[in-house]
Parts: structure tokens; C-alpha cells; sequence
């Protein structure tokens, strides 16, 4: 097996009296899709923010490829090529797409006007329809803001964008909650095309038949532990609820 | 620096082939008609129009059209300012205030610059510009600091400066205007005229319009204030240090009223401390005329020096036709009221989709 791409070692985290997480471990490893499932407040949540640097753990360790980091903020997370998708995508939706695709990394027009801050529109557009195609996302009109989109169009936006600038890893926060068959089979796709560019994903999901259709591993957590790992051809969606509820104990079978 | 933009700019050739992608004129021109803007721009024609048809030999002429531009310039270089504070969702009403604080300032400075400062040269006036401008400045950064960092509503801030600059300036002048403002000022920026026929004032004012447009809609500065008014968490998370980017629109605000200070200063050759008083509700409705939403995100420079005009020629069309020029405030009231009711039915319809 390649060694872990992102590790999480023995993570803790009280918010108050509230222990979200009690010593979680989580891996990542190089060019796969992992789902992260649990059930309500098994601490998925906070892992993710944890480690996508909105928030600090009370202990434990992060490495990633093999060295310890410190994720101050979402951006020192971001520098390091760690990318999330929240459930509120965090658009701007007044902008059209490739506006958000390049928000806080304006492409700037060369020269003097350039050093002025005069924006490169074109080279932004063409580089947002390229990302967008290369996703498979069909955005008829870049021009129109995001606000006019439909739900799947948004999401396919925030996911375009935080691809674009992600080398290593992408995390996805219910990524078709909110979302029709039709754009949940579209986002489903457009995950296995990150997966192929090379970059992790780390799917968030209550959706088991969704999680096994497209993760090659899984990791469950519960009560602030990770509780299980497994293979996800060689799992079924019983097996994966009956580690979620504990029915299964907490013992890790490592796939 | 990341995976993604080396095949974002090696595909560039073939961009051509694409169609989903409109050219950029036809897409201005789109976005045009879809604003506001180009809706208020054709009621500001049909207004003109009806005046011209009523009483073509005095409203259709140079003189009242350069009547109105001249007063109106002013209040354009503060509503430029407004249109980025309302985007970024704020409110900013010192504007008249810092105006007048700025023109006070200005004319002490020119004052404390020359003994007999009315004969002065350009120099002193340079002075008086450059103190208007950094008077407003203060004000502006001020302003932006109370809303970015101590979080306190614009709304509140801003009345607070609007009591606090007012009434520095009344302390400073014992509630007296101050005349021996340089005749060169007076004369040759505020009453004088470019080639052309066209007024100091109005070029001025034209400038700062088309920068400040050309700012909003093709810099940085201009897309970060878009996108903290529609959405400042969204803007948090790109990596936009909202904070800071607050407090530059404010102060960009003040040292615009700063220089609407000034040219008031140079246009009734005094400083005119009690006649600014509802500038600020005069910025936003021309502002708020002219398609930006109070909501923020949205709107757009142009449309608000158009949104100055209606009230403009309101007022001067209903003295040459004879009536009452009160009426120009309840046609105002109404056009108000109607701007912001079709943002509200747009966002609407937008949201249900």
C-alpha cells in the first residue's frame, strides 16, 4: 500500500463540555476517493474543519506526505493544496461563474495596467470554461451570475473552483444533499474526474448506496472515533450502518 | 503554483471553437440590457424628451444643459463614491458633512497659506486640494475602521460622523462661512469653462465617473467590492481580507466627498456649511435610482451619475414649464420607491429559479 497522502493521528477536539472528537484517526491516501461517513455528531464535521484549517485541534497530529503541519487558517490549508466544498459553497452569487472560479486569484492583466489592478476578463473566462469542460460542466452562458444557476450548476461552480486550485486533496461536504437525481449522478461523475487528475477526494455522505457507488474506501466514525475502515468493493451498505450504530463494535477491520 | 493552470492556459487556442461563449461585446451589451441601468438611462431620455417637446426653445438649449451638468457635478463625485460603499452593503451619510468639513479645511489651509489669500496662485490652491482630499481621507478611514474592525453598524457610524464632522466645522469657523476663497479657483475651475464649452465642473465630474466605473468594473479593487457585498463569507474564504478592503472603499468614499468639497468650494466661491445637509440622501437616491442594490453585489457607477441627473432635470424642467418645483420632490419620491421595488421584484424572480 502507498503511503498516506493525509493523516490525521488521534485527534481531539471539546468545544465546552462537548467532545466532538475523542482521539479520531483519518487517512487519505494518494488518488483515491474516501468517503467520511458517521451518523448525526459522530464528529465528521469537525474532522473536516479540522483538517481543512477552520478550526484547531486540542491534540493529536496532522501529516501530510509524511510531515506534520499546522493548518492555521483555510488558506494555510489551501496554500498547502487542500481544497473544501462546503454545504453552503460560499459563492458569490451576484458574480457569474468565472468571477468565483478566480476569487482572491484574479488573473491580472500584464504591464502597468496590470500593476494598477485592471483584471485579465479573458484569460479568466477561458480558463473558467476550461475548468468547467474539463469537469464535464455544462455552463452555457459564463456571464450569468451564479444566483441564475440551478442548484447543480452552483454546485459544479464551487466544485470546479476549489479543483482548479487544489494539487492534492479536495473535500466535499455533502456535496448532493440538496440535489436531484439527474445533478447527483452529474457531481458523482465529476468526482471520479478529479480522482483522475490525480487528486483525493474525501467524500462526506449520509447517502451509503451513493458512497459505495463511488468511494474506493471508507472510513467510519463514530461517537468522535474512527470505528472502521473498508474496502468498498468488498463491503455492503449493512455492513457500512452497522459500524455507524456501533452494532458491528468498535473494533477497526482494516479492508 | 497548482495543477489546475497550466491546462487553463495551454487549451487557450482553441476558445475560438467554442460557442457557448458569447464575444464580449454582444455579452456587454447583454449585461447592459439586463440592469438596471439601461432602464434608467431611458426614462432620463424620455424625462428630457417631454421637457423638450413642452418647451423646446428654453429646456432644449446649451445653456440649461450646462446649467444642470455644472450643478449636478458635485453630488456626482459623492454618488460615485456611494455606489461603492452601498455594494459593499454599507450606507455612508457624513458624505455632506466630510464635504463640508473638507471645503472648511481647504479654505483655512488657503488662508493660513497666503496673507491676502483670495489673490492667490495656483500653488495655494494645489494646497487647498491636496488638504481637502486628505481631510476627507481621514474621515473616510475612520468611517471604514468603526464598520470593518469594531463592527459597528454603518448606519450608526456614519450618522455619528455626519453629527462630528459637521459640527468640527462649525466649531472651526464660530458658524460663519468662510469667504477669501482665491478668485483663480472661482473663476477658472469653478465658473470656468474647458474647450468646447464645456465647464471645469463637468469634465472634472466626467472623469471621476468614468474611473471610478472603470474601477468597479475591470479592477480588482472593484471585483473584491462586488464580491464582499454578495457575499463577505464567501469573500472571507477566498482569501480577501475584507477588513482592510472595508475600510479602502470607505475611505475612498471620504476622500471623494473630500473633493466634492472642494469643488464646491471653487463653485459658489464659498464654503456653503449649512447647504449640504441632505447630500447624503441625495447620493443614495441617485445611487439607488441608477440599479445598485441596497441589498449590495450589485450596481454599477454609470447608473448612478444617471440616477444624479432625473432629480437634476426634474427640478430645472419643472421651473422652465411653470410648475411648482416642490413637485420635483414627490416625482423623486415616487422614482425612489419604484427603483428599489423592481430590485426587489428582480431578486425575486431570480431566487425562484
Amino acid at each position: 500500500m502507498p503511503s498516506p497522502q493525509l493523516e490525521a493521528r488521534g485527534i481531539v477536539k471539546h468545544y465546552g463540555h462537548v467532545r466532538a472528537l475523542r482521539g479520531a484517526d483519518f487517512t487519505v491516501f494518494p488518488g483515491e476517493v474516501v468517503a467520511l461517513i458517521g451518523d448525526n455528531g459522530a464528529g465528521k464535521s469537525t474532522l473536516v474543519k479540522l483538517l481543512s484549517g477552520a478550526g484547531h485541534p486540542d491534540a493529536g497530529e496532522i501529516l501530510l506526505e509524511g510531515s506534520p503541519v499546522v493548518l492555521s487558517t483555510p488558506l494555510e490549508a489551501q496554500r498547502l493544496g487542500v481544497e473544501t466544498v462546503y454545504q453552503d459553497l460560499a459563492l458569490a452569487p451576484d458574480l457569474d461563474g468565472s468571477a468565483n472560479l478566480y476569487l482572491g486569484r484574479e488573473i491580472l492583466r500584464p504591464g502597468l495596467l496590470g500593476k494598477l489592478g485592471a483584471l485579465d476578463k479573458k484569460a479568466m473566462r477561458r480558463g473558467a470554461r476550461d475548468a468547467f469542460a474539463e469537469l464535464g460542466v455544462d455552463l452555457q452562458n459564463a456571464l450569468t451570475a451564479v444566483a441564475n444557476l440551478s442548484g447543480g450548476q452552483r454546485q459544479s461552480v464551487a466544485v470546479a473552483r476549489s479543483v482548479a486550485w487544489a494539487s492534492k486533496i479536495v473535500f466535499l461536504d455533502e456535496p448532493t444533499a440538496a440535489l436531484g437525481v439527474v445533478q447527483t449522478a452529474r457531481v458523482l461523475d465529476v468526482v471520479r474526474r478529479i480522482r483522475d487528475r490525480g487528486i483525493s477526494v474525501v467524500l462526506i455522505s449520509h447517502n451509503m448506496p451513493q458512497v459505495l457507488e463511488v468511494a474506493d474506501r471508507v472510513e467510519v466514525l463514530r461517537l468522535g472515533r474512527r470505528v472502521a475502515r473498508f474496502n468498498a468493493a468488498h463491503t455492503s451498505v449493512e455492513e457500512l450502518v452497522g459500524a455507524m450504530t456501533g452494532a458491528l463494535g468498535d473494533q477497526e477491520s482494516v479492508a | 503554483m497548482n495543477t489546475a493552470e497550466e491546462p487553463l492556459v495551454a487549451d487557450a487556442t482553441d476558445s475560438s471553437q467554442t460557442t457557448s461563449m458569447a464575444p464580449p461585446p454582444e455579452g456587454v451589451l447583454r449585461r447592459l440590457g439586463s440592469t438596471n441601468t439601461a432602464w434608467i438611462f431611458l426614462v432620463l431620455v424620455g424625462i428630457c424628451l417631454a421637457f423638450s417637446i413642452m418647451k423646446p426653445h428654453a429646456f432644449a438649449t446649451a445653456f440649461e444643459a450646462r446649467t444642470v451638468a455644472t450643478n449636478a457635478s458635485v453630488l456626482i463625485v459623492v454618488s460615485v463614491g456611494m455606489t461603492f460603499v452601498i455594494i459593499t452593503g454599507g450606507i455612508d451619510l457624513s458624505v455632506g458633512s466630510v464635504l463640508v468639513f473638507a471645503g472648511v479645511a481647504a479654505a483655512e489651509a488657503m488662508h493660513a497659506g497666503s496673507d491676502r489669500s483670495i489673490h492667490a496662485g495656483w500653488g495655494t490652491i494645489w494646497l487647498g486640494l491636496v488638504v481637502a482630499l486628505v481631510s476627507g481621507l481621514c474621515w473616510g478611514v475612520i468611517n471604514g475602521f468603526l464598520v470593518a474592525v469594531a463592527r459597528v453598524p454603518a448606519l450608526i457610524v456614519t450618522l455619528g460622523t455626519l453629527g462630528a464632522a459637521y459640527g468640527l466645522s462649525q466649531i472651526v469657523t464660530h458658524g460663519q462661512d468662510l469667504r477669501g476663497v482665491p478668485a483663480k479657483l472661482a473663476s477658472d475651475v469653478g465658473l470656468g469653462r474647458l474647450v468646447g464649452g464645456i465647464p471645469w465642473m463637468v469634465a472634472i465630474a466626467t472623469v471621476v465617473t468614468a474611473v471610478g466605473a472603470a474601477v468597479l468594473y475591470g479592477t480588482r479593487f472593484g471585483r473584491y467590492t462586488l464580491a464582499i457585498g454578495s457575499n463577505a463569507e464567501a469573500a472571507r474564504r477566498a482569501g480577501i481580507n475584507v477588513r482592510r478592503h472595508l475600510i479602502k472603499v470607505y475611505a475612498l468614499q471620504g476622500t471623494l466627498a473630500g473633493l466634492a468639497g472642494f469643488l464646491a468650494l471653487a463653485y459658489f466661491d464659498t464654503t456653503t456649511i449649512s447647504g449640504h445637509s441632505s447630500d447624503n440622501l441625495a447620493a443614495i437616491t441617485a445611487v439607488v435610482i441608477g440599479g445598485t442594490s441596497l441589498f449590495g453585489g450589485r450596481g454599477t457607477v454609470i447608473g448612478s451619475a444617471i440616477g444624479v441627473f432625473i432629480p437634476a432635470v426634474l427640478a430645472s424642467g419643472f421651473v422652465i414649464i411653470g410648475v411648482q418645483s416642490y413637485w420635483q420632490n414627490v416625482a423623486l419620491g415616487v422614482v425612489l420607491v419604484a427603483a428599489v421595488y423592481i430590485d426587489q421584484m428582480r431578486r425575486q424572480a431570480r431566487s425562484r429559479q
